[in-house]
């Protein structure tokens, strides 16, 4: 299936993955409106260190751990996606000491948030990956 | 430094309603012009190290900024015009000589754009390039001028070495050093791709890029960086760059802070030690002396290859190219004016050489006159800026364009003209790694690719329009080309009617 990979090497850490990630998954039509003077929560994080850095996100696993250790159902992987039902998340945060990638979070709310490649969104397509000025986030086939 | 005699010349300008404060601006800018006020959670700028180059704006996700001219003005003066002053403000700080990049900015005639092209009407029908044939392949290199039996009476078909473009293009030069690797790479994998040339420049070829040998133009220069057997032998051609539009009669400075890993190795002298171009190449001080070089290349790559002669636009242009053509070179690269540069004092750049347009009319006629016009290919550069400029320059007289601000700019380039300081937010005109990874070359030679494939449908679409269907028929077509607003001289030099003539 197709998944999102990072190109390290072209990463310039602009940290724009972020910032779309959150607007596209705002729910809002308007960045501006989306995004001003919040703190935002994307699924996407730039690691960076020395000169490195990189986007990590969910890798949806082929065998998601996250998934095998939620104790209410609401993670499932539909079509290779790891999905996250909100309503069924009792917010028991084990998917997030499980996940290897730190790529599950907790959202305003409570309940955790992750990567789920835009595909229900405003976005339609990983809003990382079209947003990335650089070719660093792609969205392919491996 | 208490007195600050020039205010900033751009302004940043920060739309409060729209910045979302994500900081992108402040972590693209190597000039450290944006910062971020965490106790007010505000974006600040200091637009005093503002060079316009547009990095910000162009990556600003809610397009909250712009950068605009300065209208802090000195008292008008229609003689001492507000850079000219601050020019001087900039000498008398410094004490040195002032440093530009890029080609010419001043208001200096552009005869491009005083030229017309002409169509078909009725008698003779224009050619639909989407419906017929149409050819924009050309070979360059020094032609037959006569036929030739072999002893056994057939016809002697040995032709001198020829490069094959699929169309009248090329990217001219520029040195692995003044542009960064992934530039390079962006324009050695295009050139591949579209089955054009690319040209190193002076500063050697990279090993990695030894692949694309096929499509590339190996340069040799005065300062004579990283030429060696395997180099001349590596490129398509060689080229000798006598002169350059942008500085001509001045030689090559690149710093030694450039200096720096490849780039040193590339260049085969130490990291950190200057690069310094001599002004004239020490052994070739006439016609003669070019001569023994263009030989002794042609020794050296067993007479496989063309040898190209690139020579600034100046004065005595037309009787220089006649002498580069008597001396053995197969093809002459005619620099003009308003080429570009990584790096020149001002005053040489805005002030030495002459436009392309003219000196390529007066160079192809004296060619002609002299009956050794099939002895060369004609190339010119010097602001090639588009496909009507190109086929301008194809009905004036020349076999081929050379074109890199064009390309750069499809790289990303802003034309900010702030090469020499080496930090082009850009990933064009630096060797900083941080910045050079902003250039994917997988984006830039796929722009490349593109730029060179709208100018090649555009140039089918005029040729079309002209009823002519081969590129080679338009060359040196001058009655396809009227002038307007051209005085008689002019129009003489250009060799060209004016319109309604």
């Amino acid at each position: 299936m197709k998944r999102v990979y990072v190109n390290e090497e072209w990463c310039l850490g602009c940290h724009l993955c972020e910032y779309n990630c959150a607007f596209a998954n705002s729910g809002l039509s308007d960045m501006v409106k989306a995004l001003k003077g919040k703190i935002i929560r994307p699924n996407v994080r730039i690691e960076e260190d020395g000169g490195i850095t990189y986007a990590v996100s969910c890798r949806h696993c082929d065998d998601p751990i996250c998934v095998s250790s939620c104790i209410s159902g609401a993670l499932s992987k539909n079509d290779g996606t790891v999905c996250i039902d909100h309503d069924k998340c009792v917010g028991c945060l084990t998917c997030i000491l499980v996940c290897p990638y730190g790529c599950v979070s907790q959202n305003e709310q409570g309940a955790v948030q992750k990567c789920e490649l835009c595909l229900e969104n405003i976005s339609g397509y990983p809003a990382c990956v079209q947003g990335c000025p650089n070719r660093a986030i792609v969205y392919e086939e491996r | 430094m208490s007195i600050s005699y020039i205010y900033p010349e751009f302004e940043v300008v920060r739309n409060p309603s729209r910045c979302i404060a994500c900081r992108v601006c402040e972590r693209q800018c190597a000039n450290e012009v944006h910062s971020y006020d965490a106790e007010s959670g505000l974006m600040l700028s200091d637009e005093s190290k503002c060079v316009d180059c547009q990095r910000c704006v162009s990556l600003c996700p809610t397009r909250a900024l712009k950068i605009v001219k300065s209208d802090c003005r000195l008292r008008e003066n229609a003689n001492w015009s507000d850079n000219t002053i601050k020019e001087i403000y900039k000498q008398a700080g410094s004490g040195g000589v002032l440093l530009s990049s890029m080609g010419n900015p001043n208001p200096l005639p552009v005869y491009w754009d005083k030229i017309l092209i002409n169509a078909s009407q009725v008698t003779n029908p224009p050619i639909d390039p989407l419906r017929e044939p149409m050819e924009t392949r050309v070979f360059l290199g020094s032609k037959p001028t006569e036929m030739k039996r072999t002893s056994d009476g057939g016809l002697d078909c040995t032709l001198s070495p020829q490069l094959e473009l699929s169309m009248p293009v090329m990217f001219s030069a520029m040195s692995y050093g003044s542009i960064s690797y992934n530039a390079h790479e962006s324009l050695a994998r295009a050139a591949s791709e579209l089955g054009l040339y690319y040209n190193t420049g002076e500063g050697g070829l990279h090993e990695d890029f030894y692949c694309y040998g096929e499509n590339t133009i190996v340069q040799v220069a005065s300062g004579r960086f990283g030429v060696h057997e395997e180099y001349l032998k590596a490129g398509a051609a060689i080229e000798i760059k006598m002169g350059q539009g942008a500085k001509p009669g001045i030689g090559g400075h690149l710093p030694g802070t450039k200096i720096v890993g490849d780039v040193s190795r590339t260049r085969m002298i130490p990291e950190g030690s200057d690069a310094i171009s001599p002004a004239p190449h020490h052994d070739i001080y006439s016609i003669e002396d070019l001569r023994q070089l263009v030989y002794s290349l042609k020794e050296a790559t067993e007479y496989k290859k063309p040898v190209i002669v690139k020579v600034a636009a100046v004065h005595n242009i037309a009787a220089i190219a006649s002498g580069i053509a008597r001396s053995g070179a197969d093809i002459i690269a005619i620099d003009g004016f308003r080429g570009g540069t990584g790096a020149a004092p001002t005053r040489i750049r805005d002030n030495v050489g002459i436009p392309i347009e003219l000196a390529l009319a007066a160079v192809d006629q004296r060619l002609r006159d002299e009956g050794i016009r099939g002895n060369v290919s004609l190339v010119v550069g010097g602001s090639i800026r588009s496909a009507s400029d190109v086929v301008k320059a194809i009905a004036l007289g020349a076999d081929a364009c050379y074109i890199a601000t064009a390309a750069v700019i499809a790289l990303g380039c802003h034309l900010c003209r702030t090469c020499q300081t080496g930090k082009c937010n850009w990933g064009i005109a630096t060797q900083r790694p941080e910045l050079v990874k902003r250039l994917n070359p997988d984006i830039g030679s796929e722009r490349l690719v593109n730029l060179m494939t709208a100018w090649r449908h555009e140039i089918m679409e005029l040729m079309g329009g002209m009823g002519i269907n081969s590129i080679e028929a338009l060359r040196g077509n001058r009655l396809m080309l009227r002038g307007v607003n051209l005085t008689e001289k002019e129009l003489e030099i250009l060799g060209i009617s004016h319109a309604g003539e």
